[in-house]
């Protein structure tokens, strides 16, 4: 009797050790257990909505602070933690990790990486989260190494260099997992890299693929560069990916082509830079492409999540694209159905046969200055857009700004900042904003906006209780009436919240976690 | 020198490196090796579009932002290795952040910033000569042309528009005389910057409270749900905008424009002196 009480004890120990593994499985289902977060953008299809609904409009009002976990680290806090079975695991500036208990923000670990002193990164010593498989975290450092860390200890278990950070390489996004690889994309544009996107064996840290986002010679595509410009011509890939299993399809979004504002020396269209991605994730090959900004000069990056919604039999790609321009792409071919402009846009006046907005000739940059919107930040940029399933609302932290741009000739110095010059406040310091847009995917019209004081660089969280989560370059973060835009409440963090807020639950109550500052802050009901 | 010095640092131990660090800084050499080197400069207006020109404008003439570099004598000191030291460590309490740290450029090497203060020498010009009456230029800023019922001149004046006390050295006399003649064209950048990604400017505000009591003032601040702002009275107030019965921010600045007829040529020239001299007879603001 004893003996089956034991054995009985020591099955239900191993069945909770299971469960705590992250199995592709659970990851292809994670809708299935909202409770948790397993992902950078909380499942495959990058939509940020969950499906938890314990905080709701009528109960919004009483939201506060449950707990705060402090970095002390200097810098933007950009990222999204994940939560498995009530422990949270997220990422810091300078290639911090922590795993905290996820209803008291008590740390389990701190881990930092020592990076060497010489790291190039573009715009801010910053991380933007993990992805787990069985009980291991992946990260990408600012020195271009991919890493895996020991859920329970941060053990480092494995360290791999992808490519010379001394070059203008760096990694900077959330690794994305799919089966037993961890999928990684470069960042760099500002350095004239030839971007890429890696996939490695998640036992072993083996490279077991690698696709340049730019053509070598002879190669689909690279007769759209001019003579060796493609050696330097940028094409990151700085954002999360999402994946379709009916198809077997990864998609990535890819950045600018460099010098970012200087076309004259890389003539052509520039491919695969600014564009979508549909590429098999066993093998890495490319079915095929999508490029919304043709030989790009503002600095137009793609790099924001291409995010996967079904409409009935139609399976689409929806994306807000840094150009002002929201997408809508048939995902089993790359077909574009349709692009509306959702913001103030005078880069292009004109579409092609298919529906594309192509660039205009008197919108490129000058040596004196030329007026273009959206401006070098975009009309939006990486924060993560979400789409409501309930409300059918595709919701994006837009920037309404127009910049000067200027371009002067910049010889190529590998590592060096590769530019082709500069953008500056337009010279009428005419004021600009930010909104949150709500966006109707059948009419590419937006239904409501939250207006922003100033442009904020917060993602954005939906949720099943009809909310939608976001924080502001004020320091606020505020929940929204999905339908209606209304704020029902918002809560001062002191600092301005540069990351995408994410939901999760443990021990049946649901919280809802932003990184403001370098504090991450966790809100439930008293 | 700087190559060779970096390659030592690296190929030292810690404790040398410590020493070597401590007993000489990199870049604190006096001189900057390129002086008046021409091709330089040109490297030098490539890096500065690249990392200053965001804030200091095209051609270093001073932006929204950032002072006219073009200028002299500079305000945080005027000598190479004084500039060389404002670029490397930025100027603490003010906009100008230290080399490498803003969001807009990736950080220059030491050999950049030599190239960036031998592109500055190279569009600098000489210091105005100024040819008003200084001190008349201050008895109309404190007297009669009441500039100092809304501006400070050395912790003399009003608190409602910008603190004039370096404006003679940090912006061009167009940008200056434009501010007199027409104040709303471009309002000047604000006081508060409690967290916002930019500056607030000097906006003005109109309240009508719950009680129906009206406030009119300069901006200080804003959320989505409040505003912070001082009065004519110069009365600080911090209000939710739910409780107001209305309010509204306009952009026509409360400065009135001082046009020729109220103040003549004669009288903006000496206003002019008076904020570029007085600072240079007395060796700067710092």
């Amino acid at each position: 009797m004893r003996s089956v009480q034991f054995i009985t004890l020591l099955f239900l120990a191993c069945a909770t050790v299971a469960s705590a593994q992250v199995t592709p499985d659970r990851l292809l289902n994670s809708s299935k257990e909202p409770q948790n977060w397993l992902t950078y953008n909380g499942d495959y299809t990058g939509r940020r909505f969950s499906s938890l609904d314990q905080l709701n409009t009528n109960n919004a009002a009483q939201l506060s602070p449950k707990w705060a976990y402090q970095t002390m680290a200097g810098g933007k806090f950009e990222t999204t933690p994940l939560v498995v079975e009530g422990i949270l695991y997220g990422t810091g500036p300078d290639d911090r990790a922590f795993a905290l208990d996820a209803r008291t923000g008590r740390p389990v670990w701190q881990y930092q990486r020592n990076l060497p002193d010489d790291i190039r990164p573009c715009c801010g010593r910053v991380n933007r989260g993990l992805a787990i498989l069985g009980d291991r975290l992946f990260m990408g450092t600012l020195d271009a190494h991919v890493l895996a860390l020991d859920a329970k200890t941060a053990n480092v278990l494995w360290d791999v260099p992808a490519v010379d950070y001394r070059k203008g390489y760096s990694f900077t996004l959330a690794p994305l997992v799919i089966k037993n690889l961890v999928l990684v994309g470069v960042s760099g544009g500002e350095y004239g890299i030839r971007g890429f996107i890696d996939a490695y064996d998640s036992t072993t840290g083996e490279r077991k693929w690698r696709f340049y986002t730019i053509p070598a010679p002879g190669e689909p595509g690279s007769s759209s560069w001019e003579g060796d410009s493609w050696k330097i011509g940028g094409s990151p890939a700085w954002i999360t990916g999402t994946y379709d299993p009916e198809t077997n399809t990864t998609f990535w979004t890819t950045g600018n082509p460099s010098p970012s504002n200087r076309g004259i020396g890389r003539e052509g269209d520039n491919l695969y830079s600014n564009s979508l991605l549909a590429l098999d994730p066993d093998t890495g090959k490319l079915k095929w492409h999508f490029q919304f900004t043709r030989h790009d000069e503002h600095d137009y990056d793609a790099t924001q999540v291409p995010v996967m919604v079904n409409q009935g039999d139609r399976r689409l790609i929806l994306q807000a694209n840094r150009n002002g321009f929201f997408y809508v792409i048939d995902r089993t071919n790359g077909k574009l159905l349709r692009a509306d402009s959702y913001a103030k846009v005078s880069w292009s006046k004109e579409k092609d046969a298919d529906g594309l907005p192509i660039p205009s000739k008197d919108a490129s940059p000058t040596p004196e200055g030329n007026r273009v919107c959206p401006g070098a930040a975009g009309a939006t940029n990486w924060m993560s857009p979400t789409y409501d399933p309930q409300t059918k609302l595709f919701y994006v932290t837009a920037r309404e700004q127009c910049d000067v741009f200027s371009t002067a000739p910049q010889p190529y110095d590998a590592g060096h900042a590769y530019y082709g010059s500069a953008y500056f406040p337009n010279e009428d310091a005419e004021p600009f904003y930010g909104a949150l847009r709500a966006i109707d995917p059948d009419t590419g019209k937006t239904k409501w906006e939250w207006k922003h004081p100033s442009p904020t660089w917060s993602g954005i969280l939906s949720t099943a209780g009809g909310l939608v989560f976001t924080g502001d370059a004020e320091g606020n973060f505020i929940a929204l009436d999905a339908a209606t835009g209304k704020a029902l409440w918002h809560f001062q963090c002191g600092a301005s919240v540069y990351s995408a807020p994410m939901t999760y639950s443990v021990k049946g109550k649901q919280y809802v976690a932003v990184a403001a500052g370098s504090t991450l802050f966790a809100f439930g009901l008293p | 020198m700087i190559v060779s010095s970096k390659i030592y640092l690296r190929t030292l131990g810690v404790l040398l490196t410590w020493v070597f660090t401590v007993v000489q800084p990199l870049g604190a050499q006096a001189k900057n090796p390129y002086t008046g080197d021409a091709k330089t400069a040109k490297l030098g207006e490539y890096e500065f579009r690249a990392n200053c020109a965001f804030c200091h404008g095209l051609g270093a003439r001073g932006g929204g932002r950032g002072p006219d570099l073009t200028r002299t004598p500079k305000k945080h000191g005027d000598s190479d290795q004084e500039i060389f030291t404002t670029i490397s460590n930025g100027v603490p309490g003010t906009a100008m952040p230290p080399n490498g740290a803003t969001q807009q450029g990736v950080g220059m090497t030491e050999e950049e910033i030599w190239q960036v203060i031998t592109y500055i020498r190279s569009v600098e010009h000489k210091p105005v000569e100024m040819t008003g009456d200084s001190l008349r230029g201050r008895q109309l800023f404190f007297g009669s042309a009441a500039c100092s019922t809304c501006h400070m001149f050395k912790g003399q004046g009003g608190r409602l528009g910008p603190d004039l006390t370096t404006a003679g050295t940090a912006r061009s006399l167009d940008y200056l005389t434009d501010s007199i003649r027409n104040p709303s064209r471009r309002l000047a950048q604000g006081l508060g910057e409690a967290m916002k990604e930019f500056t607030e400017e000097y906006e003005t505000v109109n309240v009508v409270t719950a009680d129906g009591t009206k406030l009119q003032g300069t901006l200080l601040n804003e959320d989505s749900f409040t505003i912070q702002f001082l009065d004519t009275r110069e009365q600080l107030h911090s209000l939710d905008k739910a409780s107001l019965k209305s309010w509204e921010k306009s952009r026509v600045s409360l400065m009135p424009a001082y046009d020729e007829k109220t103040l003549p040529e004669k009288d903006l020239q000496d206003i002019l002196t008076f904020l570029v001299n007085r600072l240079r007879a007395e060796g700067g603001a710092r």
